[in-house]
């Protein structure tokens, strides 16, 4: 995907994100650190470009919730990095964004981590990228592209804010 | 990061940044209406202290239970130290029982490296004698980074106990080793030889030490451990090095004043000066248990092999 695949596909997130809640009411956007920040930022802005109004915006580390802490032997911990969420998520609508969706291991974390801030009216999950290979019975409701892989290979995704361009590449390792 | 948390010498200065990262975003957690993550689920944490210790027993304890750890805290006026039961004897009892960390306070310099060789759990030193207090050095940085945003080039004053200080010794290795200006202060009796090997400027007059300083760090005068007359009095003491509100206003004017506690109030600081606008002292202490969570999460992950 290129850039403006990638342009494309946010867009046409952020309308049917709009189309499905019918309008903007208790939604909320929920980036899982590092990719799915800048994501749910751009999202924000297409909705908002449409429907004129602002929805909040927050940032979720999982680091702490991960299931596969302390079993790496000889390996650094990963980097926590902060949880921002400046809103009450109760009774919200949450739209969870992540670049790549895969074994659904993050997501199961994700999932932990919110519910301990509130209770949501519900959570929808927004991917860039589907890769299939799930581990968890976990679906997406929005995705960006289906990209069938093998086990073997990896999907690396370059987002501007970060990496400088707006690229997913599949990579055989 | 090595297996163990003994002394700061333990520690690069990439560790101590990483660790003062990680402390931010525990801190967080701390915010929350449920202050707790799943991180350490499952694991024992056993909390040794033969010591009197309110402030950092409480605080471990808390940062151990927000990551969901188990913990218990043996005080030795309950435990078989009192029918003679030696440090290395106690440790391995307890290790029988395996749990993965051992937080330990002693009286004695060293206690920690001799359960780090005994023990396969992970040992955090939470102050061993006149040798080094690692956690509380970590949080001091942590304050005067939040404050001052960045360490290198501070010139940070530690006044006080120099000679008695596990405090001042961790301060010292880390603040030299992240490029801060060091300068300790104290009376000729209470300066440990060879301080100026470390890198510090050592001074017994503290309007020379104090003036133009970014951080004045004070330590207590360690009654428990003056067993010669280290001082005249304490009314002399407060005297000649009690930090006064005449004696901080010859630091920069957005100086911050730390105390690793307890205080006596009227010996080493003046009421005035500790609940002054200056003072961060509370700060320090709610920052404590954001570091100690940071600490318990990175050595988790460490393994023995590794050592």
């Amino acid at each position: 995907m290129d850039a403006d695949r990638v342009s494309r596909a946010l867009t046409r997130i952020a309308h049917e994100i709009l189309e499905r809640n019918r309008g903007i009411d208790e939604l909320a956007l929920i980036g899982i650190r590092t990719r799915g920040v800048p994501l749910a930022k751009r999202l924000a802005q297409t909705i908002r470009e449409v429907s004129h109004h602002d929805v909040p915006t927050g940032a979720l580390d999982i680091t702490l919730y991960r299931d596969d802490l302390m079993r790496a032997a000889v390996a650094a911990q990963p980097v926590v990095r902060k949880t921002e969420i400046p809103f009450s998520i109760d009774d919200k609508r949450i739209l969870l964004v992540d670049d790549v969706l895969y074994t659904g291991r993050t997501i199961r974390a994700a999932l932990d981590a919110l519910i301990e801030f509130g209770r949501p009216k519900s959570i929808q999950l927004v991917v860039l990228v589907d890769r299939g290979h799930r581990e968890l019975p976990i679906k997406a409701d929005y995705v960006g592209k289906n990209v069938p892989t093998a086990l073997t290979q990896s999907i690396q995704v370059h987002l501007l804010e970060i990496d400088g361009r707006d690229e997913v590449e599949i990579q055989e390792s | 990061m090595k297996k163990d948390l003994l002394g700061i010498g333990d520690l690069t200065p990439d560790e101590i940044y990483a660790i003062l990262d990680t402390a931010e975003a525990m801190r967080e957690i701390g915010q929350r209406t449920i202050k707790k993550v799943p991180t350490l689920r499952g694991k024992t944490v056993v909390n040794l202290f033969y010591e009197p210790s309110t402030r950092t027993r409480t605080s471990f304890e808390i940062a151990e239970k927000r990551l969901s750890a188990d913990t218990l805290n043996i005080a030795v006026a309950q435990s078989s130290v009192l029918k003679g039961e030696t440090l290395a004897d106690t440790a391995l009892n307890i290790e029988a029982m395996q749990p993965d960390f051992i937080v330990l306070r002693h009286a004695s310099s060293g206690a920690g490296h001799l359960l780090s060789r005994i023990c396969k759990s992970r040992i955090i030193n939470a102050g061993d004698g006149t040798h080094e207090h690692p956690t509380q050095a970590l949080l001091d940085a942590f304050t005067i980074r939040e404050h001052k945003k960045r360490i290198e080039g501070l010139k940070v004053v530690i006044v006080g106990d120099l000679l008695h200080s596990r405090v001042l010794r961790s301060n010292v290795l880390l603040l030299t080793s992240l490029g801060a200006e060091v300068w300790a202060c104290g009376p000729p009796t209470l300066v440990p030889i060879g301080l100026d090997r470390l890198g510090v400027r050592a001074s017994t007059s503290i309007d020379e030490a104090v003036a133009d300083a970014d951080v004045i760090m004070m330590l207590r005068i360690q009654q428990e451990r003056m067993h010669g007359a280290f001082v005249p009095s304490l009314r002399e003491y407060f005297t000649t090095f009690g930090m006064t509100v005449e004696r901080v206003a010859r630091a920069k004017p957005d100086v911050i004043i730390m105390h690793p506690g307890p205080m006596n109030r009227g010996v080493e600081i003046a009421s005035e000066v500790a609940d002054g606008p200056y003072s961060v002292i509370l700060e320090q202490v709610a920052n404590g248990v954001a570091v100690r969570m940071a600490v318990l999460y990175m050595l988790a992950g460490e393994t023995e092999t590794e050592n």
